[in-house]
């Protein structure tokens, strides 16, 4: 039985900010194949293609047919807690300092025994389902959790550790003009985020939604131009301690490509907006959150990319937009490897066009920005790292897989 | 396939049996406690170092050197060469190739050493870069270590058998009696089953006195063949049986057998014994739980009739079952890779009647076990050597 989570004080100026320490980090070549799933909230394990078998941890090999064909394959969650214990002691910091922390041994209805962490209400003899996490070096982790709905269940104190749940954390929205956005700060404040700060770039300009919006409890609108690096480092003055978890709703989205356009500046508009912007957005908010990354309930969690598909794999149609949507996810990797020693999750959600104005040619099917902020709310609350929302996204996701080259010629028509 | 039959260990004997005293923590290296492992070798047994021919080592803490760089650190020219990294196992592992190498003449002296040191932080370093299999789906699991896998083994034992703390307690409680008789042993105040109960929790089920204490040492001893011992007038030791095996049993769940329980008949059988006729067994005593089922695995009693044996013996060294007579693991310390060593070596003395204070009477015919490398979620290494004076 969990205590529910306590809504956290106010931060005492007195008290020194614990600094992040990482779990150990050191894995296996192969053994990426669960960071890989845990990435997206899959449960894969190898199974060999010759003889079927079901092996963990990741080997090179079949234990039982010596198979060099061991692919990551979806697999059953379901196991049983066989054994369980409680280390008190721990040999490294991270854990000696989140002691008492529970581990146990599952035994998978698919064959192996996995060492996992538990979820409290877990216990010995039982049924548990199965989840791979991303803890908070970035690696994967097995996570046990009880095969039913237990309360309070997310306010598990291991469980949070491997989420970036918005449960009483405060969040920036960095754009609250446009539909993703207004959704976004919606389906935060349902998820119990305790403030969301909402970045409005020429604030004197009226837009759709604004009452809504300025009506919300727990919403402060903040002055942000991301396209500006005085407006985002002001604004990281004011309110950069208290970011623990940053939406990029920022969106600059242009049809065109190359040669049917004049001149540079719709592309500079492009790259200020969506890249430059990402990285004044950075360069501002990420080194106070890095710092914070073990700062207690309402620690820095999570920065959220919410990037185009079409950041993969270029569409001519959207060409330059494309291009300026790659230049971000490429940074977004450097984020993330910067952030990383903070136990801070950079998430990258990728959605097809949008139901909104700048793809009104665009035929379906198109992606409700509802859809991309409760996707972008569940990624936190599961502590994903890469999700893509909606069927094109999903689309391109397994054809890029499949064939980069097909999609590739099939993208320019 | 059938087993062939095993050639006797026949003209090769064990002697020397050699204890570099341990401490607690060490500022010097591993070479250094294999190195001094090696001069009292030499000297105890009145050979020169150009004597030895042949030599084995096990060590977690040498860093980046094995065997081979050890040779020309202490200027060894060997003609047999082994470098054994099977943790507790490794003692076993080394009396049976050794002794084979020198009964079949590829070596005449090999002298086999465990030792390492213990620096402030080798404890975690081991900890950390155990395995592959440790560190992609062990470790990171809330870094407990040898204490949380053994905790996992040790659980799920008690709730399948029956065993009990107070089972667990006596075991600990025996070794600690024993140990107050060896002068070597890190641990030197009493413990009582209450003290035991009592004591700090570090990873469930697991409390302070299950738990080994890390430290610095050295063990070692030689093999030759019997006339040469014979010449030195060196007190000889016998091989009668050893069994060892690896990773037995893969498919229990969760291990609560090790793979003596394989090769238990054959160890009798070659020795020509039964365990009733064994003076003492020394068991691999990283945890009381895996002496237990050593007990069991090794035929003194049935699997799941563990807790049971302990309350029915006294295991001290006046008692009817004589265990871990020099105070084990638990109570001397774990000198890395020379707890492999630590009941051979006590084993050895045992049988010649050279134990001092810690002296089973009478005793001629001993077991020593060895158990190591939980490569994930279980012991792997399992060995076992009966052992007897050389008349």
């Amino acid at each position: 039985m969990i205590e529910p989570l306590k809504r956290p004080r106010r931060k005492n100026p007195l008290l020194r900010t614990r600094l992040p320490t990482s779990p150990p980090r050191a894995r296996s070549r192969a053994s990426h194949g669960f960071t890989l799933a845990a990435a997206e909230g899959r449960f894969m394990l190898q199974r060999c293609g010759a003889c079927g078998t079901f092996a963990y941890p990741a080997r090179d090999a079949c234990p039982s047919c010596l198979s060099a064909d061991l692919a990551f394959v979806d697999a059953s969650r379901k196991g049983t807690l066989l054994s369980e214990t409680t280390m008190r002691i721990p040999a490294d910091v991270h854990f000696r300092e989140r002691a008492p922390w529970r581990a146990g041994l599952v035994a998978l209805e698919c064959g192996p025994t996995m060492v996992a962490h538990l979820h409290a209400d877990c216990q010995e003899g039982q049924p548990v389902t199965m989840s791979l996490q991303l803890d908070k070096s970035g690696q994967a982790i097995a996570f046990a959790h009880p095969e039913r709905e237990t309360p309070n269940m997310t306010d598990d104190k291991q469980w949070r550790e491997m989420t970036a749940d918005p449960k009483f954390r405060r969040v920036l929205v960095t754009n609250g003009r446009s539909a993703v956005g207004q959704e976004m700060v919606s389906a935060l404040k349902a998820a119990g985020a305790s403030i969301v700060f909402v970045g409005l770039a020429e604030p004197w300009k009226p837009f759709h939604g604004e009452e809504a919006l300025r009506a919300l409890e727990g919403v402060q609108i903040v002055p942000l131009d991301v396209g500006d690096e005085k407006s985002c480092t002001d604004l990281a003055a004011d309110i950069g301690g208290k970011v623990d978890i940053l939406v990029n709703t920022s969106e600059h989205i242009r049809a065109g490509g190359l040669l049917d356009r004049r001149g540079t500046s719709t592309v500079r508009d492009e790259i200020d907006q969506s890249y430059l912007g990402f990285v004044h957005l950075a360069q501002a908010f990420g080194p106070a959150m890095r710092f914070r990354g073990a700062d207690g309930v309402n620690s820095a969690a999570a920065w959220v990319n919410i990037l185009s598909v079409y950041a993969l794999a270029n569409w001519p149609a959207f060409g330059a937009y494309s291009a300026s949507q790659a230049a971000c996810l490429s940074m977004s990797h450097c984020l993330r490897a910067e952030l990383r020693p903070s136990g801070v999750k950079v998430v990258n959600v990728f959605t097809g066009p949008l139901d909104t104005e700048w793809f009104q040619t665009v035929p379906p099917p198109k992606v409700a920005p509802r859809a991309v902020a409760s996707a972008v709310v569940s990624a936190l609350k599961r502590g994903l790292e890469d999700v893509f929302v909606g069927d094109v996204a999903e689309d391109i996701r397994q054809r890029l897989a499949a064939n980069p080259k097909a999609l590739e010629r099939e993208l320019g028509g | 396939m059938p087993n062939s039959v095993r050639t006797p260990y026949d003209r090769v004997v064990l002697v020397a049996p050699v204890t570099i005293p341990y401490v607690r923590y060490s500022i010097e290296s591993a070479q250094w406690w294999v190195g001094r492992a090696l001069k009292a070798l030499v000297d105890s047994a009145g050979i020169a170092p150009r004597d030895i021919d042949g030599f084995c080592v096990s060590s977690f803490t040498m860093g980046n050197d094995s065997g081979i760089g050890l040779t020309q650190h202490f200027g060894l020219c060997v003609r047999w060469l082994d470098t054994i990294p099977l943790g507790g196992a490794s003692a076993i592992a080394a009396v049976r190739r050794a002794a084979r190498a020198v009964q079949a003449g590829d070596a005449d002296i090999v002298a086999c050493v465990a030792g390492d040191t213990n620096h402030v932080d080798s404890f975690r370093h081991t900890l950390e870069n155990f395995s592959r299999f440790n560190q992609d789906a062990v470790y990171p699991y809330g870094a407990g270590g040898a204490n949380s896998s053994f905790a996992l083994i040790a659980r799920n034992y008690m709730r399948t058998f029956g065993a009990t703390r107070e089972d667990f307690g006596k075991i600990a409680v025996a070794q600690r009696a024993n140990a107050l008789r060896n002068p070597n042993a890190l641990m030197k105040a009493p413990l009582t089953l209450d003290q035991y109960m009592a004591a700090r929790p570090i990873s469930d089920p697991i409390h302070l006195f299950d738990c080994v204490m890390p430290c610095a040492g050295a063990e070692a001893f030689l093999i030759m063949r019997e006339d040469m011992a014979a010449s030195l007038k060196l007190p000889a030791v016998r091989i009668l049986a050893t069994i060892e095996r690896h990773n037995a049993f893969g498919s229990d769940p969760v291990q609560v057998r090790g793979g003596w329980a394989m090769d238990v008949d054959e160890l009798y059988a070659m020795a020509g014994v039964k365990p009733d006729a064994l003076d003492f067994v020394q068991t691999y005593d990283d945890y009381p739980v895996i002496s237990m089922m050593q007990f069991e695995d090794l035929g003194f009693c049935k699997k799941g009739e563990g807790p049971d044996f302990v309350r029915q013996h006294d295991l001290t060294i006046d008692g009817d079952f004589p265990h871990n007579t020099s105070g084990g693991q638990l109570s001397v310390g774990q000198a890395g890779a020379g707890g492999a060593y630590l009941g051979l070596v006590e084993a050895m003395r045992q049988v010649l009647g050279t134990a001092g204070p810690t002296q089973v009477t009478d005793a001629r015919v001993g077991l020593a076990s060895g158990f190591g490398m939980i490569n994930y979620d279980r012991g792997l290494a399992s060995g076992a050597a009966i052992l007897a004076r050389a008349s």
